[in-house]
């Protein structure tokens, strides 16, 4: 409790920041209600022609992928028992529970009949990467909430359930690990049922892999970009030498992902596809320029990877590569003549929102619960 | 007399339907009597300069005759194309579904269960022929497409749109035989047909499918469609779940044990 009165005495809860967050959460929460007044049809510009839109691409896909900072980072400290990243466990576990949360808030208020959220638990359907993800996500977060509870039971200071939670670090990490690589990969492999459907320029076997590997880089970038934004937020010292190790592992990942991605060219023979001069191609070569090689550049630059600014703007491009990916295969690879598709204001209202609810939901974790000091040493 | 349906049992074995463009008049009948036996409610439509109307299936529109002007020998001609579900044989819509809302009954329909669906709208993506439509106007909307009409089979009938065509393009009977006419009906005249039937093995094959006089593709028709079964795609990924697991555990257990022996006696 001293500790944290400490840490945590100079940071005013409401700070402008926050004020901003609570407005976008207000009309967020207008938008929600207009959706579930008009329905779907009268609140997006969703159709037939385009059944998924930002909210799958966005609140789904790409918070999935940014949530996966939690898996990776447990499996460094705990796994490889690479202890110096300990002190961002807790943050990234913290960031990835929430994310998760927010992946299925946005789940829940895009399906058209979210009063039977809980069908697929009971109604299981084996073959549907659907139904493995909604039950791997469903899963993961359990998960993540019992990983989260230390930070909890200690500040209430349940010692006695603490020990026996301390008891089941392994299995519940191994279980993360386990989660997050199933549902990571299947996000992909949720494409795979649409051969006609996609560009040929993403549309891979092997997408399952690609999405998983993308989401352990961007997962590292969002850690990284997360402990300077919240060092600075919460006015603590960044640590350098974590960050600079974030940002090796980040490289390491990206190299992989580009190894990959250009194998995958050279075997499916889409190299002349990418000067065809199309949409589609043109958004190919933007994703895999900014997605990876831009940032493979600057985290090899040594002198970048010694600022924060340096890592910040490195790790914004990861984060803004994978996102775009993510959206290119939600839409921009299923590009066909005469269909166009932008998101309504309530579409846009409800994305918002849900971001500020994370951001919202942390700093209040932050503030109330021993996160962002170094909780281990207390004990 | 040429009749619409083989004398069959229409509550057994699998039934198939063929589609004989070079038949169809473009009349809608089939349009029509399908809304009529489906309860179907009338839709606003615009004028769009086509005849097409609605230009696709919709919530309320299981089938829509698609009309294509094509010049031949300098002279205007039509072309005319009933869409509906193909009714796959291994269906993409029903091996993406979360829930299990899709059903492939022996005898050839793909059946929805609007009661377990949640509206999640991956089937709409599935489906390699963009059949299932949704009530986008609806509040608590559900999925809508073709039933095969499998009410009217389990009465011993045959589907609406097929027993009202009065050319004779939609010819409804056991698949085997179905396949058989098809292959017959272009064997006898290979100057009129093009050596195609459209859903023999698109997708791993449909139990609707199509003769044309005319390319498909000029007729809208997707040529781009894998020619096997497409849940077999998703499958070779997810069958693999069980030994990753597996694999993962035991790998990660074992990393975790070595990378952080010794470290209990310093009493972490
Ligand atoms: S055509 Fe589409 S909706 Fe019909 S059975 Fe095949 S996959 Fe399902
Ligand atoms: S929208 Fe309904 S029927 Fe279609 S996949 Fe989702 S749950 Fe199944």
């Amino acid at each position: 409790m001293k500790a944290l009165d400490k840490t945590m005495k100079d940071v005013q809860f409401f700070s402008k920041g926050t004020k901003i967050l609570v407005v976008l959460l207000g009309l967020a929460a207008i938008a929600v209600i207009y959706r579930y007044v008009f329905g779907l049809g009268g609140a997006t510009n969703l159709s037939d022609d385009v059944p998924w839109g930002l909210w799958v691409a966005f609140d789904v896909f790409a918070g999935v992928a940014l949530a996966a900072g939690g898996f990776a980072v447990t499996a460094a400290v705990y796994i490889f028992n690479m202890k110096k990243y300990k002190p961002i466990a807790r943050p990234a576990i913290l960031t990835a529970f929430i994310g998760y949360s927010v992946v299925m808030l946005g789940l829940l208020i895009d399906i058209g009949q979210s009063q039977r959220f809980w069908h697929p638990l009971l109604m299981w359907q084996h073959r549907s990467v659907m139904f493995e993800v909604v039950i791997c996500i469903t899963l993961y977060s359990n998960v993540l909430a019992l990983e989260f509870a230390p930070a909890v039971l200690e500040k209430l200071k349940l010692t006695g359930l603490l020990k026996i939670l301390k008891f089941f670090t392994f299995p519940l990490v191994i279980a993360g690990i386990v989660l997050s690589f199933l549902h990571q990969s299947s996000l992909g492999a949720f494409f795979l049922i649409m051969p006609a459907r996609l560009s040929q320029l993403w549309y891979s076997p092997i997408m399952p892999q690609m999405f998983y590997i993308s989401a352990i880089a961007v997962g590292l970038a969002m850690v990284s970009f997360e402990s300077i934004v919240s060092a600075k937020a919460f006015k603590k010292e960044y640590e350098m030498d974590i960050l600079k190790g974030l940002g090796k592992g980040t490289r390491i990942t990206l190299g992989i992902y580009l190894l990959v991605k250009i194998i995958d060219m050279i075997v499916r023979g889409t190299f002349p596809m990418l000067l065809d001069g199309s949409l589609a191609s043109k958004f190919y070569i933007a994703e895999i320029l900014i997605g990876a090689i831009i940032p493979i550049i600057l985290y090899s630059i040594k002198s970048t990877q010694e600022s924060v600014g340096g890592i910040l703007t490195s790790s914004s491009f990861v984060i803004f590569g994978v996102l775009f990916n993510r959206f290119n295969i939600n839409f921009f690879a299923q590009l066909r003549p005469g269909i166009s598709y932008f998101p309504s204001v309530a579409e846009i209202a409800i994305t918002v929102g849900l971001v500020a609810l994370g951001i919202f939901a942390y700093r209040i974790a932050a503030v109330y619960f021993p996160v962002m000091h170094d909780s281990q040493e207390q004990h | 007399m040429v009749s619409n349906t083989m004398p069959v049992d229409t509550k057994a074995v699998k039934k198939g339907v063929l589609i004989d463009l070079t038949k169809c008049i473009g009349c809608r009948g089939c349009q029509v009597i399908c809304k009529n036996w489906n309860n179907r409610a009338v839709k606003k439509t615009v004028l769009t300069g086509n005849f097409t109307n609605p230009l696709e299936m919709n919530s309320e529109t299981y089938t829509t005759v698609k009309f294509f002007e094509e010049e031949k020998e300098n002279k205007m001609s039509w072309n005319f194309v009933k869409t509906q579900c193909m009714h796959c044989k291994d269906p993409a819509c029903a091996s993406a579904c979360p829930v299990g809302a899709f059903t492939k009954d022996p005898r050839g329909p793909v059946t929805y269960n609007a009661e377990k669906c949640i509206g999640c709208r991956y089937c709409m993506m599935a489906c390699p022929f963009g059949v299932p439509k949704y009530e986008w106007e609806k509040l608590f909307p559900v999925i809508q497409k073709c039933t095969f009409c499998v009410d009217r089979l389990d009465a011993g009938l045959i589907p609406s749109c097929a027993k009202t065509c009065t050319s004779k393009a939609i010819f409804f009977g056991d698949y085997d035989a179905i396949v058989a006419e098809a292959e017959k009906r272009i064997k006898d005249n290979p100057e009129k047909y093009v050596n195609h039937i459209y859903g023999k093995e698109e997708a791993g094959g449909t139990s609707w499918m199509y003769l044309s006089s005319v390319p498909f593709e000029q007729l809208g028709f997707k040529t781009n469609i894998p020619k096997r079964a497409l849940p077999d795609l998703t499958w070779a990924s997810l069958s693999k779940v069980p030994a990753a697991v597996g694999t993962l555990i035991t790998v990660l257990s074992l990393v975790a044990y070595f990378r952080n022996r010794g470290d209990k006696d310093k009493g972490e």
